[in-house]
């Protein structure tokens, strides 16, 4: 160690953290670009070598390919930027529907492994493990493979379809099921619905608020909630114009929705794996709200179901509505899988554009901005969510 | 409160209700709710079970799984060389049970009735299975060598304590003698990796993605704790991204891409391909597993090695990371059995592991429409293979459970 003349300690520059931090970051910073650049200069070579050059003009070539189902008018003269369009719309059907399903399977059979009859709580065990211990895309093969070909058995699409529950249809053409006619009085009985359920939230909240601030019994808001939902339902079953689906000659069906067997089966399929895990944070939310909780709320007199609603469950959103946001990123990441069972979506447009183009590395920097766009808008909606239920301190 | 209290009651308490009728009433009949549910579940899973027997037995038809169960276990790896997986299969049922039995060290009893039973179904399994004779005294031998040198392993672990370290050795040397047994070379005949299909191409990509995930997630991981801003930057960076892609896209990467990065002269095979990004992928949620793990470990830990006077590599290496690494075993585990469950991926980019290996004999005009049993049987597999894990990885977290 050097002592300089006037006493103080000087440290030598091999021995000061300051100096060892910035040497370190600056050699890790080198390998990384070093290994980056030799990649890279590998790829720029061996793309010359093939002739292509780095260039995102050929997305306004023609496609030339078909994509089997879409919601926007698409032709296979169509060019290539809007074939992924269409694909990005499919993909974004499936997952918004599949979200719904999934949270709705998810929290039933979360909720259900805490009720008193043992059978249904067997059988929850029983689909939780089943679900968690296969992989996904065996669960999609056998969806769409042994439960939809085998309800839609016949060799042509001259042969009778299948009834379904006496409403709709199965066939090979995909399901059948009942729709609105798309009429304006619909869009109206529609619309009707969406203000009632808005109304339906807030006298709700309004509902919680008495009862908490207040002591009320909030009896009279509940029966006008039960109303309106007595209401919605009369007007979603008779107020609009149901079409189901008919016989044709030829055995053509005529009328309703259909449904392609691919999507329902991706739909079933991801809807039921990622509803297992949901389930799974459903009970692990639920118990992780403490037993004195229960207690308190019951010695309050609230019975089960109101101590769950107004105790238990706002406390368990804490815990649930995090993990809640990996479930729905798997979701939407685990839709890629339909590419295997071949409903178009967008990385199956992704792949069959790179394939017919060869344009890997434009391609793939399309591919991660796209996830990771989804990624980051589920991300940001669950914060927004988590934001409203988290524990406000001060 | 104006409720009425009622009066204290003097007669005696409730008598248990013991005997099937009484079960039944508490837990399937307590409420008009609960009746009517069970009687909807008991019809519904009757009208189920009883479908399925029905089919099961008259119109499935089975002989697709023991036609191909080469197929279904390793591929078209040359039939003449079969002893060599069953070495192999041999080498590890031995070292499997030897961990058993260690890790059961403290247990007062190895074979337990839960045990015994598993023991007992698995060699019932093995007499039942319709294969070739031999193959069902090989079955029945592996299960024998597990129990025995389970035995053999709790026998030891209870006298020596120190035994498990060479235990971990042996798993390591296991590991070339594997690659040895199944590539070939130095005296066996070469068998191209190509060759190698079902079970035996999901086991070894997953293990190996598994094992050389290790150091770049535990790096990853590290980086991602840095104080140094750049290099927590760069990990943050890689990992958040890898995350966020599907591992479709990951795959496709690795098979289109891959390729392009490398000189233009060395060709990769394509299972080669497949453990890279598989690698690279789980790298990413491997960093996070562990992070979870490092952020567990107090801080006076690294402060009391600092105070020992040891550097931040020593201090890493011998205090914070073996204790993280504990810390994060079950999580692992888990990564693991999501692994395994993901490399049936690889049939997309073109490999014929457990699932593409069905496609391919579905594929045949023989088997034709035989979707049900061959699904369900490779369904079976992996259910034992992840079921079995993450019980393992319970059992592993109990007998670690050393609270602080």
């Amino acid at each position: 160690m050097t002592h300089s003349s006037d006493g103080t300690e000087k440290i030598p520059f091999w021995r000061d953290d300051r100096v060892w931090r910035i040497i370190i970051q600056l050699v890790v910073l080198g390998v990384v670009v070093l290994i980056g650049s030799i990649l890279l200069g590998n790829m720029f070579r061996n793309l010359a070598q093939l002739g292509r050059q780095f260039d995102f003009g050929f997305l306004r070539n023609q496609a030339g390919f078909n994509i089997g189902e879409t919601i926007v008018p698409y032709q296979t003269n169509d060019r290539y930027w809007w074939a992924l369009v269409v694909g990005f719309l499919n993909t974004l059907r499936l997952i918004l529907v599949g979200f719904v399903l999934a949270t709705v399977i998810g929290v039933l059979a979360g909720i259900a492994s805490f009720s008193d009859n043992w059978l249904l709580r067997k059988l929850n065990v029983f689909y939780v493990e089943i679900v968690r211990n296969v992989p996904l895309l065996l669960q999609l093969f056998f969806w769409i493979f042994v439960v939809f070909y085998s309800l839609a058995p016949q060799r042509s699409l001259n042969d009778p379809p299948t009834p379904l529950l006496g409403k709709g249809f199965i066939n090979k053409a995909g399901l059948f099921i009942p729709w609105p006619a798309n009429n304006a009085g619909d869009w109206l009985a529609l619309l009707g619905v969406v203000l009632g359920a808005i109304a339906a939230f807030f006298i709700w909240r309004w509902r919680i608020k008495l009862m908490e601030t207040a002591g009320a019994s909030g009896k009279t808001q509940q029966w006008i909630l039960i109303g309106l939902a007595i209401a919605g339902l009369l007007v979603l079953l008779f107020g609009m114009e149901w079409e189901t689906p008919a016989l044709g000659e030829n055995n053509r069906i005529t009328g309703g929705l259909r449904i392609s067997l691919e999507y329902a089966a991706v739909l079933a399929g991801l809807s039921f794996y990622t509803g297992a895990f949901i389930a799974e944070i459903v009970r692990a939310g639920i118990q992780s709200v403490s037993k004195g909780q229960w207690e308190a709320a019951r010695a309050l007199g609230l019975h089960t179901g109101l101590a769950m609603q107004l105790v238990v469950l706002p406390q368990a959103l804490r815990v649930i509505i995090p993990s809640l946001n990996s479930q729905y990123q798997n979701l939407a990441k685990n839709s890629t899988l339909a590419l295997a069972i071949g409903y178009p979506d967008f990385f199956s447009t992704f792949q069959t554009t790179q394939n017919q183009t060869g344009r890997a590395v434009e391609m793939i920097l399309i591919l991660m901005a796209v996830y990771l766009i989804i990624n980051l808008a589920i991300t940001t909606l669950m914060n927004l969510l988590n934001r409203a239920v988290q524990l406000k301190e001060r | 409160m104006t409720t009425s209290y009622p009066p204290a009651s003097t007669s005696p308490p409730p008598i248990a209700q013991v005997g099937p009728v009484a079960w039944m009433r508490k837990n399937l009949f307590n409420s008009w709710f609960n009746s009517i549910l069970t009687i909807l579940l008991v019809w519904l899973l009757g009208s189920t079970v009883i479908n399925f027997v029905r089919w099961a037995f008259s119109l499935a038809q089975w002989e697709v799984i023991p036609a191909n169960l080469p197929l279904y276990f390793v591929g078209r790896f040359p039939a003449s060389q079969y002893w060599r997986v069953w070495v192999l299969v041999a080498l590890l049922a031995a070292l499997a049970g030897q961990t058993w039995g260690i890790l059961a060290k403290a247990a007062p009893r190895l074979f337990s009735r839960p045990v015994l039973i598993g023991l007992a179904i698995a060699a019932l399994t093995a007499v039942i299975f319709p294969t070739p004779p031999l193959y069902r005294l090989l079955i029945l031998g592996v299960v024998l060598l597990v129990a025995a040198s389970a035995w053999i392993g709790w026998q030891i672990g209870s006298k020596t304590p120190g035994f498990g370290k060479w235990l971990a050795l042996a798993w390591a040397i296991a590991l070339p003698i594997a690659l040895w047994l199944l590539l070939g070379g130095f005296g066996l005949r070469p068998v191209n990796i190509n060759d190698w299909g079902g079970m035996l191409l999901t086991v070894f990509v997953s293990v190996i993605s598994i094992l050389l995930s290790f150091p770049l997630g535990i790096l990853l991981a590290l980086g991602r704790q840095s104080t140094l801003p750049v290099i927590r930057w760069l990990s943050t960076a890689y990992i958040e991204v890898v995350r966020g892609l599907p591992l479709l896209s990951i795959l496709f990467f690795a098979s289109v891409m891959v390729p392009l990065f490398i000189p233009g002269n060395i060709r990769l095979n394509l299972v080669i391909r497949a453990i890279i990004g598989l690698t690279l992928f789980t790298a990413a949620y491997l960093a996070e597993t562990i992070r979870g793990g490092l952020q567990s470990i107090p801080r006076g830990q690294t402060e009391a090695s600092r105070a020992l006077g040891l550097s931040t590599p020593l201090t890493l290496g011998l205090i914070i990371l073996p204790q993280a690494l504990k810390v994060s075993i079950p999580a692992i585990v888990g990564l693991f059995i999501s692994l395994l469950q993901d490399t049936t991926l690889l049939l997309i980019i073109g490999l014929f592991e457990l699932l593409g290996i069905s496609r391919a004999i579905l594929a045949n005009p023989q088997f034709i429409g035989r979707y049900a049993e061959v699904y369900l049987f490779i369904g079976l597999i992996f259910w034992v293979l992840c079921y079995a894990m993450s019980w393992g990885s319970r059992k592993l977290e109990q007998s670690l459970n050393t609270t602080h």
